[in-house]
C-alpha cells in the first residue's frame, strides 16, 4: 500500500506536443482515484507515466516515499489492467497470472497458491488451463484482474478496463472491481472517459481537459460544485444547462425578454453564464419563468423535456409520474441550485 | 461466399488452359521425362539408351562422391538456414526498436533482396578476391590463407556467407512484420511483469513470432537446397574440381558436363521427393499452426 504523489509532472512529446501540462496531485493510500476526461485529454498518458511506460519529461513521481521516475515498470511494484486485456495469448490462464510472480523469483508453490486464491476470488477456477482465446470478453477481463491481484502490488492501474465489454457486463464488472479494490485496500488509479464509471467508483475524481487538471474532488464535490463550465458540461447526463445572461440593473436577462428571477453576482463583466442541472429544475410554479417545451424524451425511469428558455436551449428532467406536455410550461428554478461561471474563462464564480 | 456460375463447360476450361499448359509443359513434362530417364543409361554420344531399372539409384546410394555432396549439402543447409534466420531476427528486433528514421533504415536493410543470386555471387567473388578482396585480407589478418575456388573450406565459407547475406532481407521483412503485429499492450504488460529484456524476448515475443519462424524455416531450407544454384555456380567458377557443391549443382554437373543423363535424372528425382516431403510437412504445419487470436 502506498500513496502516490505527482509533483509538477509534465509530458511533452518530441514533436513538441504538450500532452500533460505540469500537474500536481496527491493520491492518498488506499483510495481509488479516477482520471476522467474526453479522448486526447492526457489521462492515459498520465497513467502510463505512473506505470513507467512513458517517460516523464519533467517533475517528480513518487510511489510511497520514493521517487520512481527512472525506475523500470517492473521495479515499481505496480499492476496494470489494460483496455484490451493484453493477456499473453500463448500462455494458459494460470501462466498468465503467475508470469509476473515467476519473474520475481517466487517459488512454484507460492505462485500456485496465489493463482488459486485469485482464481477463487474471480470465479476462474474452471478456466486455469485454458488459453485466453478460449475465453469470453468478461472472462478475459477477470484474468487481467487476476494477473494484477496475484502480484500484490502497491498500486493498481486501470486503463479503461471496461470499455470493451457490453453494457450489462460493464455494470457488473464495475461493481466487482470497486468491491475488490475496497477489500484489498490497494491504492488505485483508474482511467475512463465514462462519467458514470467515474461517479460510481471513485473516492476522488480528477477531471482532465487538454492536458490540464480542471478539478480534483470527490464525486459529490465535482457534481455539486463544478469548478468550470467544462466540468459542468462533462459530468452529468444530460449536461448542466448553461445560459449566457446579460446583467442589467442587477438582474439577469436572457434574449427574448426573459428575466431570470435572481440577483446577478458581483462581477466586472456585463454578462455571466448561469447554470442549472436538469434534475434540479421543477415543473410548475407561479408562471414567472416559462419554458417552451419542444421535445419530450421518454427514458423509462424519467423524462427529459427539451426546449427554449428565452432564446437559449434548456433541458429538464422530471419523474416518470409527472405530467409533461409540449408548449409553454411554467418551471421553478431553485435559488440554492444555481451555478455562475465567468463568461469567457468558464471558471466558477 | 457466392459462387459464379458458368453456363457452359468450355469457357472455364478455356480460361484455365493457358495456366495448365504452362504447368504441364514446364513442370510435369520435364518431371515425367526425368523419372523415365532415371531408369535408363544414356549413351554419352547420344546414340540411344538402355533400360537399367533402378541401377542409377543403387549406384547413387553406393557412390561415395554422392554421399560426400549430400553431407556437404546438409551442413550447408543447416548453416545457411540457421545464420540467415538468426541474423535476420536480430536485425528485425533491433530495427523494430528504431523510432527515428525507421523507414529509411528498414528500406536499406531490404535492398539486398532485389539482387539476383548470380550478381550476389559475383559480388562475393569481388569480396573474396585472391589479391585484393577485403574479406580475403581480413581472413589473412587473422592468419587464414583464404583461397576461393582452390581450397574446399574457403569456398564453402564464401558460399555460406554469400547465401546468408542474400537471404537475410527476406527473413528480415517477415520477422519485422511479425514483430509489428504483436499487440503493443501485450509487450507493455510484459514490461511490467518482467524486468529482463532477454527474458521478455524469449517468454513473450519469440513464442508470438513462432508461426512466422516456422514458415521461414521451411522457406529457408528450400532456399539453401535449391535456390542457391546461381551463387554456387559463380563461386566455384564452373570448376567443381576440389570445390564443394550442393546436390542441385551436382545434378547440373553430372548431367550436362558428365553427360550422365540417367544418373543426373535419378538425382533430380530424389530432390523432387525431398521437395514433396518438405511441402507436405509445411502444409501439415500450417494447418496445425496455433492460431493465437
Amino acid at each position: 500500500m502506498a500513496q502516490v504523489t505527482l509533483d509538477r509532472v509534465r509530458k511533452t512529446y518530441p514533436n513538441g506536443h504538450d500532452a500533460v501540462h505540469p500537474c500536481s496531485v496527491e493520491i492518498p493510500d488506499g483510495e481509488l482515484v479516477v482520471l476522467v476526461g474526453p479522448s486526447g485529454c492526457g489521462k492515459s498518458t498520465l497513467l502510463r507515466m505512473i506505470a513507467g511506460l512513458e517517460d516523464i519529461t519533467d517533475g517528480a513521481l513518487s510511489i510511497g516515499t520514493e521517487v520512481v521516475n527512472d525506475r523500470d515498470p517492473a521495479d515499481r511494484n505496480i499492476a496494470m489492467v489494460f483496455q484490451n486485456y493484453a493477456l499473453y495469448p500463448h500462455m494458459s490462464v494460470a501462466k498468465n497470472m503467475g508470469y509476473g510472480l515467476k519473474n520475481r523469483g517466487a517459488s512454484k508453490s507460492e505462485i500456485e497458491a496465489k493463482v488459486q486464491e485469485a482464481a477463487r476470488i474471480l470465479n476462474l477456477g474452471d478456466y486455469l488451463d485454458r488459453r485466453p482465446s478460449q475465453l469470453s470478453g468478461g472472462q478475459r477481463q477477470r484474468v487481467a484482474m487476476g494477473r494484477a491481484i496475484v502480484r500484490d502490488p502497491e498500486l493498481f492501474l486501470f486503463d479503461e478496463p471496461l470499455s470493451n465489454l457490453d453494457a450489462k457486463l460493464r455494470n457488473q464488472m464495475r461493481i466487482e472491481i470497486r468491491a475488490l479494490q475496497q477489500r484489498l485496500g490497494v491504492t488505485s488509479v483508474y482511467v475512463t472517459h465514462d462519467q458514470v464509471e467515474a461517479m460510481t467508483m471513485a473516492d476522488r475524481i480528477i477531471v482532465l481537459n487538454e492536458g490540464r487538471v480542471e478539478q480534483i474532488g470527490t464525486p459529490t464535490e465535482i457534481y455539486e460544485h463544478p469548478a468550470s463550465t467544462f466540468v459542468a458540461g462533462f459530468m452529468g447526463a444530460p449536461p448542466m444547462n448553461l445560459m449566457l445572461a446579460q446583467i442589467a440593473n442587477g438582474g439577469l436577462m436572457l434574449g427574448g425578454d426573459t428575466r431570470l428571477p435572481f440577483a446577478a453576482p458581483a462581477v466586472a463583466t456585463d454578462t455571466v453564464l448561469v447554470g442549472f442541472r436538469p434534475e434540479d429544475v421543477r415543473l410548475g410554479g407561479d408562471g414567472a419563468t416559462m419554458l417552451q417545451v419542444e421535445i419530450i424524451e421518454e427514458l423509462g425511469a424519467h423524462r427529459l423535456l427539451h426546449g427554449k428558455l428565452g432564446d437559449q436551449a434548456f433541458s429538464l428532467s422530471v419523474g416518470k409520474d409527472e405530467a409533461a406536455a409540449l408548449g409553454p410550461q411554467p418551471i421553478t428554478l431553485p435559488q440554492d441550485r444555481i451555478h455562475f461561471f465567468h463568461p469567457e474563462r468558464g471558471t466558477r464564480i | 461466399m457466392k459462387r459464379a456460375g458458368f453456363t457452359t463447360v468450355w469457357l472455364p476450361v478455356a480460361l484455365l488452359l493457358p495456366q495448365l499448359m504452362i504447368i504441364a509443359i514446364f513442370f510435369y513434362w520435364p518431371a515425367a521425362w526425368a523419372v523415365q530417364s532415371s531408369f535408363y543409361l544414356q549413351d554419352p554420344f547420344g546414340f540411344g539408351s538402355t533400360f537399367v531399372g533402378v541401377e542409377n539409384y543403387t549406384d547413387l546410394m553406393t557412390n561415395s562422391e554422392y554421399g560426400k555432396v549430400a553431407r556437404f549439402t546438409l551442413i550447408y543447409t543447416v548453416l545457411v538456414t540457421f545464420f540467415s534466420l538468426a541474423l535476420a531476427l536480430l536485425l528485425a528486433v533491433k530495427a523494430d526498436k528504431v523510432i527515428r528514421g525507421a523507414k529509411s533504415y528498414r528500406t536499406l536493410l531490404m535492398w539486398v533482396y532485389a539482387i539476383a543470386p548470380p550478381v550476389a555471387g559475383f559480388l562475393g567473388l569481388m569480396f573474396f578476391d585472391q589479391r585484393n578482396g577485403p574479406l580475403t585480407e581480413m581472413f589473412q589478418f587473422f592468419g587464414w590463407e583464404f583461397r576461393l575456388g582452390a581450397d574446399f573450406n574457403s569456398t564453402a565459407t564464401a558460399m555460406v556467407i554469400v547465401a546468408v547475406w542474400k537471404q537475410i532481407p527476406v527473413n528480415f521483412i517477415f520477422f519485422l512484420s511479425g514483430l509489428q503485429s504483436i499487440p503493443k499492450a501485450v509487450r507493455e504488460a510484459a514490461l511490467i511483469d518482467n524486468r529482463s529484456a532477454t527474458g521478455r524476448f524469449w517468454d513473450v515475443t519469440f513464442p508470438l513470432l513462432a508461426p512466422t519462424a516456422f514458415f521461414l524455416l521451411i522457406i529457408n531450407i528450400t532456399y539453401a537446397l535449391f535456390d542457391t544454384f546461381g551463387i554456387v555456380d559463380t563461386l566455384v567458377r564452373s570448376e567443381p574440381g576440389n570445390n564443394p557443391v550442393t546436390l542441385v549443382y551436382k545434378v547440373f554437373v553430372d548431367g550436362f558436363r558428365g553427360n550422365d543423363l540417367g544418373g543426373s535424372s535419378a538425382q533430380s528425382v530424389i530432390l523432387m521427393i525431398l521437395v514433396l516431403v518438405l511441402t507436405v510437412f509445411q502444409f501439415r504445419l500450417i494447418e496445425r499452426r496455433i492460431h493465437y487470436t
